[in-house]
């Protein structure tokens, strides 16, 4: 059951203005409670500046930035920062910390009792995937670049913050365990409910993570949708080249047979034995690489125990240019 | 030296344990003394430069003048105005540890990676907290590593405060050469060097006492 922990936080018109530049121009965008919003965009277009502004570690020249409704500028620095989650690429776990007090941070300046700390350790080590009796005692230096950010991530939950914030936090892990964090993250923020601001500037992890992408550039947003929409309807030439001349295909990736036009019709005894059998989940992405390898070039779709159907390329086609 | 003599006559050595250890507690006390309020004003100095870079120039100068002027001319010069005491030996013994004490006090703080006090400022620490929980603990082996040279410098240079009345195992030294006597110079000297390594060693185990993270697994 998904917690109801997650806030909404809502840029209006905010401005970074330095002396010589803009790095945030005129940004205003909500994300809704509960949900991820990625901020995606090129070096120097403004992400992470946005990031800081709703913890304070920058300060914005104008607007407001509101969390649930409450303006951050009107509160205490360090009590808001204690009530957002904050993880880095380079993780920043104390050094001198073993693992348990790192994750122990915020309750402690918070001031839990000792019992309350213990317990919510406990479960927030299970919760990353972090074995306790093996881990806690350790120190940072001792851990792997994937634990370490398990470890990050464990320790930017501990207070059950209502809002996440996370710069680039797995730009330095290798692809597969990047992977694998991605997937935890989802099912972490879905059993937390917390609402996740993430920066990357890499597309596909935006489009992998995001109930709503933010693209930047230059500081100013250029396009905030969910991702099927980036895809489909690129707001202009630079959000097409971002996304990759293969959005079709990536758009695919995030559609399922399940929600293909199936072609009922066909009685199934006529299709080829050999050609695949699919379930509704499986994505179009994969169904489109098993139609190509097949010889028959068609697919049959079984759920449970029952036919659907059989799914073409030519569906498969239809659903790329389709306006969902 | 007389003709004849040994270099060390070991029965002067048994007959003067009371005072050797009389002069150990001396030297002792006049380099604790010397590295401790020396360390307390060079630690104000160093947050000092840590907050305002500007007077690292400045505090850098005079502390480095300091050290330069030699301890013979320090003390002698001292002494029209505080005499053949503790306090002139002190003043000199201070003045010599600072520059040290300064550029690693500042160094180790100025090491702290950054991504450690991003994240600890954005968890939200307030500043006076991250100083003290997450900056001078990480600091802390760079800062010992100052300390190890100064207390060995200074014990070296306590014997040097003989000439106005102190100077620990400095006395015997003084006096061997006043009286072309080896055996006291030398118990002197060795006394002397064997202090430093003892409390340079105890610096080694105190630091790895306190940074147990700076051990291999």
């Amino acid at each position: 059951m998904p917690a109801e922990r997650g806030a909404t936080v809502e840029f209006r018109d905010v401005t970074k203005r330095y002396v010589d530049q803009i790095a945030v121009d005129g940004l205003s965008l909500t994300v809704p409670a509960g949900k991820i919003c990625i901020l995606v965009g090129p070096s120097g277009s403004g992400k992470t500046t946005s990031l800081k502004m709703v913890n304070r570690l920058i300060e914005p020249t104008s607007g407001a930035i509101l969390i649930d409704g409450h303006d951050v500028l009107k509160e205490e620095p360090t009590q808001l920062r204690r009530r957002i989650g904050y993880v880095i690429q380079q993780v920043g776990l104390f050094p001198h910390q073993t693992i348990d007090e790192n994750v122990a941070t915020v309750p402690r300046l918070l001031g839990w009792t000792k019992q309350r700390i213990d317990a919510r350790v406990t479960e927030l080590f299970s919760l990353v995937g972090l074995d306790p009796g093996r881990y806690a005692r350790r120190y940072p230096a001792q851990l792997s670049g994937g634990e370490r950010q398990r470890a990050g991530v464990a320790r930017a939950l501990a207070a059950e913050p209502p809002v996440m914030l996370m710069d680039e936090p797995f730009g330095a892990v290798d692809p597969i365990v990047r992977e694998r964090l991605q997937s935890e993250l989802l099912r972490i923020q879905r059993d937390q409910g917390t609402t996740v601001l993430f920066v990357t500037h890499d597309i596909d992890e935006a489009i992998r993570l995001g109930d709503r992408v933010a693209v930047m550039r230059g500081g100013k947003l250029v396009q905030y949708a969910p991702p099927g929409e980036l895809l489909a309807h690129p707001a202009d030439d630079f959000v097409a080249q971002f996304v990759g001349s293969d959005r079709g295909l990536k758009r695919l990736g995030l559609l399922t047979v399940g929600g293909a036009d199936l072609d009922a019709t066909v009685d199934r005894a006529s299709v080829d034995r050999n050609a695949p059998v699919l379930a509704p989940s499986t994505t179009l992405r994969d169904a489109l690489v098993r139609l190509l390898a097949s010889e028959s070039q068609i697919g049959v779709v079984v759920g449970g125990d029952r036919y659907l159907g059989v799914l073409t390329l030519a569906t498969i086609g239809k659903m790329i240019r389709s306006d969902s | 030296m007389t003709e004849g003599e040994p270099l060390v006559r070991w029965d002067w050595v048994a007959g003067h344990l009371d005072e050797i250890a009389q002069r150990l507690l001396e030297h002792v006390e006049l380099a604790a003394i010397a590295v401790g309020v020396g360390f307390v004003i060079a630690f104000g100095l160093a947050l000092l430069i840590v907050r305002r870079p500007r007077l690292e120039s400045p505090i850098t100068f005079v502390t480095g003048t300091l050290y330069t002027i030699p301890s013979l001319a320090l003390f002698v010069l001292l002494i029209p105005y505080t005499g053949l005491s503790v306090l002139t030996a002190e003043i000199g013994l201070v003045s010599y540890t600072l520059l040290i004490l300064i550029r690693n006090i500042v160094g180790g703080i100025r090491g702290v990676p950054a991504d450690v006090l991003e994240a600890a400022t954005g968890m939200g620490y307030t500043p006076r907290q991250r100083l003290w929980r997450v900056e001078m603990p990480l600091a802390l082996a760079v800062i010992i590593a100052g300390v190890r040279v100064a207390t060995i410098s200074t014990i070296g240079l306590v014997t040097v405060t003989a000439l106005i009345g102190q100077g620990g195992f400095g006395y015997f030294i003084l006096i061997g050469i006043q009286r072309f006597f080896s055996t006291e110079l030398i118990v002197g000297a060795v006394c002397s060097v064997m202090l430093a390594i003892g409390a340079d060693g105890l610096l080694v185990l105190l630091q790895h006492r306190l940074t147990p993270w700076t051990r291999p697994a």
